[in-house]
């Protein structure tokens, strides 16, 4: 919905705190709200969701970087899902902060580029609100933390509305990440826990980078009164 | 007509791979349809159609990575399928090529060096040394590399690392300047006796919310009294037979939700939005009504309100209140509302000024329903009176239209004589 304040103010993006959710159900939130977006009937739109055990393969990915067999990966409760987003092989679940931003970047930047880097800035801006300095790798999209990457991002574009985003490891069981290789790489994965020695907690990593995709952005954080 | 080219998603990006054709040589395709869908980076693109025709050629396999604007596809009127040549040497398309396919167009200038004067300093005239990389990050944030200040790499060039960080202390003093305009440090409040409690998320919200509204919309409030005696007893005389129907209780909310709608087709205006000079106004009436929670306050969304009977209205405010309630709301259903409601009679107020939800333009408040000695024709007589209130954005409605949108409601209200049931 067009905001009042959209002249006079940054634009508003309304963020929603799904929580616990399946990997399918969010995605059918994602896509009605990109249909939404794509005909200017909601703002712009930031998700955040929790997944249970989950293996997401993206449009590039190599069937190869799944290590483990896929009735293996079942008998353990994980779920496989083929995704339209960018990139390789990752996994999901508990502990890990995954953020979807519906976004329209021609309101924005049209340059993918530029959202990807603004992602990562998203993220390392939080992760210092919390005493972690991180870095970019050139040329491997995501988040690192001492050579181990602690985020993951992969997007897909339709007419520049954005869906997908990126996945943040705050208590991740980081032994899951065994059973692939995440995005096709072979350096290790990190998360919060390991690197602090405790865990910030979702909900103060959810609000740092709700924060910061505000300042990164230009968008006005309205955070939606409710968990859906 | 048209060719299909590679687009240029980014200032940086000069390649793009395909990662799927969603149509054929053959196919019809219409205008802005996605056609293929292509990778660069982390991130899948859907690229539509250029022109509505045939897809009539192919150029490019999925899997092959080609430069920007490379012609990968061709849309006619059908009549060559299939007769297309390549538009560059055909060896460009096998797999095997190593060297990109040479564009048809030159490519739009992406790291050309000299495209970009070396920056000097506006005021001392001192050249600023950057390398191409800086100078990018630098377009790129719209940062005037002079306020970044002498860079530590040789020679005072400003390194990747000096803008980095100059763009981390930039977002460290934006952060929290947005952060905080609802939560400004209290510091004399702290005094005697206290301990302190950290806000929800959900009050933060909450907080932000109200801080905005009032400080974006100038609210003000008139306030009616609307003689309810009618519905009060057409709702006892078919309290039992409703419950017993529908296995809920009848409410007065129904009955003001009706009442409203139909004011706020009379009046569109109030069903309406300011979006910067435009005023955006809603053809769908949806009304949120403010339900009150343990831990915050969520205001669901009655879609189409307008075309719901009171049974349906009674049983739309239950579903949503009990949803809110157990956390079970979809984010659609606190979405997109056109108006609002805040019924606080029930807590026994009387009368109460509530605050616009924004983006919306006005707000109608119930107080209670409560027996009361009016004055009819000089004689004084018991009836059940509610004051209702109108809050409205006084940017875009006058005081006039919101009197006469209360006693629209106010009329209908005195005068209910269709059936509940």
């Amino acid at each position: 919905m067009p905001d009042a304040v959209a002249a006079v103010d940054a634009p508003t993006c309304r963020v929603l705190d799904l929580e616990h959710r399946g990997y399918r159900e969010a995605w059918d939130l994602q896509l009605d709200l990109v249909r939404k977006r794509k005909d200017g009937a909601v703002c712009d739109h930031l998700l955040f969701v929790e997944h249970p055990p989950t293996i997401t393969l993206g449009r590039n990915a190599d069937a190869k970087h799944v290590l483990a067999a896929p009735d293996r990966l079942r008998s353990l409760g994980f779920a496989i899902e083929e995704t339209d987003r960018g990139g390789d092989v990752t996994y999901h679940g508990p502990g890990q902060v995954v953020a979807y931003p519906i976004m329209d970047l021609r309101q924005w930047r049209r340059d993918v580029g530029a959202y990807m880097r603004a992602l990562e800035d998203v993220i390392m801006g939080a992760l210092l609100d919390f005493g972690v300095r991180s870095d970019r790798v050139e040329g491997m999209t995501g988040v690192w933390v001492g050579g181990a990457k602690v985020a993951a991002m992969g997007v897909h574009l339709s007419r520049w509305v954005t869906s997908h985003g990126l996945a943040l490891n705050v208590d991740t069981n980081l032994d899951h990440f065994g059973l692939i290789v995440p995005c096709g790489l072979t350096q290790p994965v990190t998360s919060l826990q390991r690197i602090l020695g405790r865990s910030p907690g979702r909900a103060a990593v959810v609000d740092a980078l709700s924060r910061h995709f505000g300042a990164v952005f230009g968008r006005e954080m309205m955070a939606a009164a409710s968990r859906p | 007509m048209a060719e299909v080219v590679m687009p240029q998603m980014g200032e940086s990006i000069v390649e793009g791979t395909i990662t799927k054709w969603l149509k054929g040589p053959g196919d019809k395709v219409e205008r802005d349809e996605a056609l293929f869908e292509i990778s660069t980076d982390k991130v899948d693109s859907e690229v539509p159609a250029p022109d509505s025709g045939v897809l009539e050629a192919i150029f490019y396999p999925e899997g092959e990575t080609v430069e920007i604007n490379t012609v990968v596809a061709f849309i006619g009127d059908g009549s060559k399928v299939g007769q297309h040549a390549a538009p560059s040497a055909p060896a460009a398309a096998s797999p095997v090529a190593t060297a990109p396919p040479p564009a048809p167009a030159p490519p739009a200038p992406v790291p050309v060096e000299p495209a970009v004067p070396p920056a000097i300093h506006a005021e001392s005239g001192k050249r600023i040394r950057s390398s191409p990389l800086v100078r990018r990050i630098a377009r790129e944030k719209g940062i005037d590399l002079a306020l970044v200040g002498t860079g530590t790499g040789a020679g005072g060039r400003i390194t990747k690392k000096d803008i980095l960080a100059y763009l981390d202390r930039q977002e460290r003093s934006v952060a929290p300047a947005v952060a905080t305009t609802a939560f400004p440090p209290a510091p004399e409040s702290r005094f005697g006796e206290f301990e302190t409690q950290p806000l929800s998320a959900m009050r933060q919200s909450i907080a932000e919310h109200m801080v905005r509204t009032k400080r974006v919309s100038p609210h003000v409030s008139t306030i009616h009294p609307v003689d309810c005696t009618r519905i009060a007893k057409l709702r006892s005389a078919s309290k039992d037979q409703f419950l017993q129907q529908n296995g809920t209780k009848l409410t007065f909310m129904p009955f003001f939700l009706q009442a409203a709608s139909s004011a706020l087709k009379a009046f569109p205006v109030v069903n309406a939005s300011l979006d910067g000079k435009d005023l955006v106004l809603h053809k769908d009436i949806n009304i949120g009504i403010a339900v009150a929670l343990d831990w915050g306050l969520i205001v669901p969304v009655i879609r189409d309100a307008d075309e719901k009977s009171v049974v349906g209205l009674q049983r739309a405010v239950n579903d949503l209140a009990q949803r809110a309630r157990s956390k079970a709301l979809k984010p659609d259903e606190i979405s997109e509302g056109t108006f609002s409601i805040s019924n606080y009679g029930g807590y026994n107020a009387l009368l109460a000024t509530p605050a616009i939800n924004q983006p919306q333009v006005a707000i109608l408040g119930v107080g209670s329903v409560t027996k009361t000695p009016v004055v009819i024709d000089d004689a004084i007589a018991i009836r059940s009176i509610s004051y209702l209130t109108l809050s409205f954005d006084h940017r875009v409605i006058d005081g006039a239209v919101a009197d006469q949108f209360l006693e629209h409601m106010r009329g209908i209200i005195e005068n209910w004589n269709t059936p509940v049931l």
